[in-house]
């Protein structure tokens, strides 16, 4: 068996050094080094979207990120999304509209989202559909969650304004 | 009289009699005066002291849990029908 | 759109209510948007091992050999097992919560015996250091199979000559067994009235034969379990589970053990759908542990789930209907066969009940069949078995509707059933919807909106499904704040936390947030039912609100005692107890007296309610074609539902909308791709194509209000009935933009693709 390596990283503000196999993904090494199992394995092939998190600002699928591919980067993790005190607008927004079920893609879906709307602050639906298209839900038939999104955008301008 | 509704598959042992009246006071009473009768029935829809496993009995409309515990009324209707489970 | 508001809601039965009807935010959810949920494989324990499985690369095959010598010499590799690790099962069919399981069948499901029925049964498991050891022991494991022909349809088991997946199964007609083996297990068959007679009274006859594809449940959260089998005999078992109660009960019997020797603790689960009824991986988990002395995790990979677990029958259904002059309906006959996969044990018989469910049929005949092929063992998904029977029979009154020129939202509140109406299986409805969806439809925006456009068309379906009671319990205890603390059994798969605690909540006069729900383990909450069934709401609910009612009747003896008067001069009304003289407290007030004086006070309710109330569901959807391509676009979905009463009706509107588009993923694209050895070619999602953000427009949800004479608040189940509709109304939704009858299921591009080329061949113009 290969050596560990040591990976150095900034994961949710904070400058993280961790100990992974060469042939860990991210987000083994997420969920089962570091304990942050609010990233959800649902399929290790980048089909569904519940291990999003962003890398350097960019969704990505943790589970098709080598763990020694992060050295160096920025991770920010749905752990990481809430301020010290209260929900970021899109875990608000999300609360409000019923936007989950059995919650198991929240966690993907939030990161998506709040990748979408830094990148685009006024997404129309059809590109939070495109958008958010590499994320699979199989409770809530996507409506309220488009919605969760719609309304996020909204909250988050009002704090801008 | 409480009407047992006699499935199509169990109606070769009762003269091909699609509904019958019976004297009885519960689900069990029901089954037997029906082994009683049309003997053959009877372990057709119970065993070891209980609906058969995949059968339950419906009494006036609801799947009932009682199983042959269950009380009838004069004008109940009993069905034996597939036991389902859901999603 | 059409979703139901709060505002309009003031003219719903709800009025009646404070709580129930109201839009809480659920109690779960600020865990659940900030990663802190616990979900199984979460899990994470002292010493724990993670295991993996070695699973079957054949569909159907005898197994010669196992030798593990290799994999168990593997550094780093703590035990391993196979099916000798397990009791002999008797072959005994258990009352095990929901349905009936043979023994013998569920052990060879968790770990194969001397033969392999499909692709992917589990046949040992290795638990090592880390989970890449145990990958790499469990391609260390000899197997030596000698191959047997798979089969794989179910009309192709029911042949004479097919390849016998079980040599003793013997077809089972209600008791009277066959004398030769068969893959055929049961047959099942509904009379009513003279199906002869009727068809000769009719004037128009349709008879029409259906094919329909395994599909999978989908949740995304794989299945697992991490098992600690205790130096003292007890285990516990963590995992996600639709069945707290039923998991241990189905472990024990496995383990051949007392069911108080297993505790599961639910871990928050991430979809079910009737998937995670039936136990796989804690029998295996267990034992592991036992050889290890530490806990053991196993967690399935999303092939694995594809391959193992689920799915819901492939079906042939044939379908006759007669109907008169009038448009009454005169006949109907269904003929269902259900592939039950490996074991027997499909939903044919709900199948059988639901097919004609939706109309006043006079004279009916109905035979269904339960068949064993070379696929997975199926399980419950979402109103198990209607929505085969809705897509054939919805399909085939859609024709007739064409054929007489009849509307077919008419059509069905003509024929539709209705209080008192006979099924052919025999009962008599109760008060329920049907009619009422139908209309709803009918008037609503969308239908009254006219479609058009080029290769553009509407259709409408109905579909119907039970709903099931069985047995919850709930314990609630005041607290000296006037806040209740709510412990229940009932896994949360959807927000019956808030549902269960509205219920709770209404019938103390408190408001939601002011009950804090937790789900519990089973060694601290009475014996509950799966989640399943669409029966939480409807049966959680109702054990909370004994137990609120409980909560009352002690209330108004503390609150006699205080007064110094008979409990018979204080009732319980508006959200506290009031006593001659116009004396109040409200339950904030009483909850403070009471934890001054005398016990603490503790609500119990256990509930097993009889009268679940069956749900309607009807489904308006515009659909536009591409002909070149023979994709299908959505353009618009109303999907209207009888629910009884709506507790949390933004949940409600959820389980409509996710029911409709589970629907929709199994009407337009999805389906399992066997090659001719057996072997699924599609076991990720990339190939097995779920609908995503993308394919789908709003989904508006128009919520009915027949309250269930068999509830206190009239709830009837929600979560089922919403899958039935989709695939029937997209099919007729096809047909208006296409002209062409799709009788097969999915209806993806290349299957539309080749009517549409077949019907442009037939008129000449290719």
């Amino acid at each position: 068996m290969a050596k560990k390596r040591v990976v150095t990283t900034t994961i949710n503000g904070e400058q993280t050094e961790f100990l992974c196999q060469p042939r860990q993904t991210l987000l083994e090494a997420l969920r089962d080094v570091l304990n942050l199992t609010g990233t959800k394995e649902g399929c290790s092939n980048g089909n569904c979207g519940a291990c999003t998190i962003l890398m350097d600002g960019r969704p990505v699928d943790s589970c098709l990120v080598l763990a020694v591919e992060s050295e160096g980067a920025e991770l920010e993790t749905i752990e990481g999304v809430a301020p010290a005190e209260g929900l970021d607008p899109i875990q608000t927004a999300f609360l409000e509209n019923a936007a989950l079920q059995c919650g198991i893609c929240t966690p993907g879906f939030i990161m998506a989202a709040k990748a979408l709307l830094e990148s685009n602050p006024h997404p129309t639906e059809q590109e939070i559909r495109f958008y958010l298209a590499g994320n699979l839900c199989r409770c809530t038939g996507y409506d309220k969650i488009i919605r969760a999104v719609q309304d996020a955008a909204k909250s988050r301008e009002e704090v801008t304004v | 009289m409480p009407t047992v509704f006699i499935p199509p598959s169990l109606r070769k042992l009762t003269g091909n009699q699609e509904r019958i009246e019976v004297a009885a006071l519960s689900v069990r009473d029901a089954i037997a005066e029906l082994e009683d009768r049309y003997p053959g029935v009877g372990p057709r829809l119970c065993a070891d002291g209980a609906i058969k496993p995949g059968l339950s009995v419906a009494v006036d409309g609801n799947i009932s849990s009682l199983g042959l515990l269950q009380k009838l009324k004069p004008d109940s209707e009993l069905h034996f029908l597939p036991a389902i489970g859901g999603g | 759109m059409a979703t139901v508001e709060k505002e309009q809601q003031a003219v719903s039965t709800n009025g009646h209510y404070k709580v129930i009807g109201t839009r809480p935010i659920r109690h779960d959810g600020v865990d659940k948007v900030t990663g802190r949920a616990r979900y199984g494989a979460d899990t994470r324990l002292t010493g724990m091992l993670p295991a993996a499985m070695l699973r079957s690369p054949h569909a159907h095959a005898n197994i010669k050999s196992i030798d593990t010598s290799k994999a168990e010499a593997l550094p780093g590799v703590r035990a391993v097992v196979t099916s000798a690790d397990l009791p002999d099962a008797t072959d005994r069919v258990a009352n095990l919560g929901e349905g009936t399981v043979n023994l013998k069948h569920l052990s060879d499901n968790v770990l194969a015996g001397d033969k392999v029925l499909y692709r992917g049964h589990a046949i040992a498991a290795v638990a090592a250091d880390n989970i890449h050891i145990a990958q790499e022991a469990v391609k260390l494991i000899q197997v030596e199979y000698e191959l047997l022909p798979p089969v794989l349809t179910a009309l192709e088991a029911m042949k004479p000559d097919a390849p016998l997946l079980h040599d003793d199964l013997r077809t089972d007609d209600l008791g009277e067994i066959a004398d030769t083996p068969s893959n055929v297990a049961t047959h099942i068959r509904f009379e009513k009235g003279d199906v002869e007679a009727g068809f000769a009274a009719a004037e128009v006859v349709v008879e029409r034969e259906f094919h329909t594809a395994t599909v999978h449940q989908g949740y995304i959260e794989p299945h697992n379990a991490t098992a600690l089998w205790n130096a003292d005999g007890h285990i516990t078992i963590w995992m996600s589970t639709q069945g707290t109660c039923t998991a241990p009960q189905q472990t024990a019997e496995l383990l051949d053990l007392p069911v108080s020797r297993v505790k599961v603790v639910p871990m928050e689960i991430g979809g079910g759908f009737g998937g995670k009824i039936s136990v796989y991986l804690p029998p295996v988990a267990a034992i592991l542990s036992k050889k290890t002395g530490r806990p053991v995790q196993l967690v399935m990979s999303r092939t694995d789930v594809f391959e193992a677990t689920g799915p819901t029958p492939g079906s042939a259904i044939r379908i006759k209907m007669g109907v008169d002059g009038q448009g009454r309906i005169t006949a109907a006959e269904a003929w269902l066969a259900y592939e039950a996969g490996a074991y027997p044990g499909s939903p044919v018989g709900a199948g059988a009940m639901c097919v004609f469910a939706c109309y006043d049929v006079p004279n009916g005949k109905v035979d269904g069949y339960d068949i064993v092929v070379n696929k997975p063992r199926t399980n419950a998904y979402r109103a198990p078995g209607a929505t085969n029977a809705a897509f054939a029979v919805e399909t085939v009154v859609d024709e007739i509707c064409e054929k007489l020129k009849l509307d077919p939202i008419e059509f069905r509140i003509n024929n539709g059933a209705k209080k008192g109406t006979r099924r052919i299986d025999g009962p008599v409805y109760p008060r329920i919807g049907m009619e009422e969806t139908m209309a709803a439809i009918r008037d609503c925006e969308h239908n009254r909106t006219p479609l058009e456009g080029k290769h553009r068309g509407r259709g409408v379906a109905t579909g119907f499904w039970f709903n099931i009671g069985l047995k919850s319990t709930a314990q609630a205890t005041v607290n000296p704040d006037g806040t209740v603390a709510l412990i229940e059994g009932s896994t949360d798969i959807g927000g019956t936390r808030a549902s269960i605690a509205m219920q709770l909540a209404e019938t103390l006069g408190i408001a939601a947030e002011d009950v804090v729900p937790t789900v519990v383990d089973t060694d601290s909450i009475g014996y509950t039912d799966v989640t399943g069934g669409s029966r939480v709401t409807f049966a959680t609910g109702w054990a909370a609100y004994l137990a609120a009612k409980d909560i009352q009747g002690q209330m108004i003896e503390r609150a006699a005692k205080i007064w110094d008067c008979d409990v018979t001069a204080v009732d319980y009304k508006d959200g506290g107890v009031v006593g001659p003289d116009g004396k109040r407290f409200s339950f904030k007030e009483i909850a403070a007296e009471a934890h001054k004086i005398g016990e603490p006070v503790i609500g119990r309710g256990s509930a097993d309610p009889q009268e679940p109330g069956g749900a309607f569901g009807t489904h308006l959807v515009d659909v536009e074609v591409d002909m070149d391509t023979g994709k299908v676009t959505i353009l618009r979905y109303t999907a209207a539902q009888d629910v009884g009463t709506a507790i949390h009706p933004a949940y409600v509107e959820g389980q409509i909308q996710g029911g409709a588009v589970q629907g929709i993923g199994w009407a337009l694209n999805e389906e399992y791709f066997y090659d001719d050895q057996g072997t699924m070619r599609n076991s990720t999602y990339l190939d097995y194509r779920m609908p995503t953000t993308y394919d789908l427009p709003m989904i508006d949800t128009i919520i009915v209000e027949v309250p269930n004479p068999g509830h206190p608040y009239g709830v009837r189940g929600v979560g089922e009935v919403p899958i039935v509709p989709p695939p029937a109304a997209l099919a007729n939704a096809i047909y208006q933009a296409t002209g062409v009858r799709m009788h097969e299921l999915p209806m993806s591009p290349p299957r539309l693709l080749h009517e549409i080329l077949k019907q442009r061949a037939s008129n000449g113009d290719q």
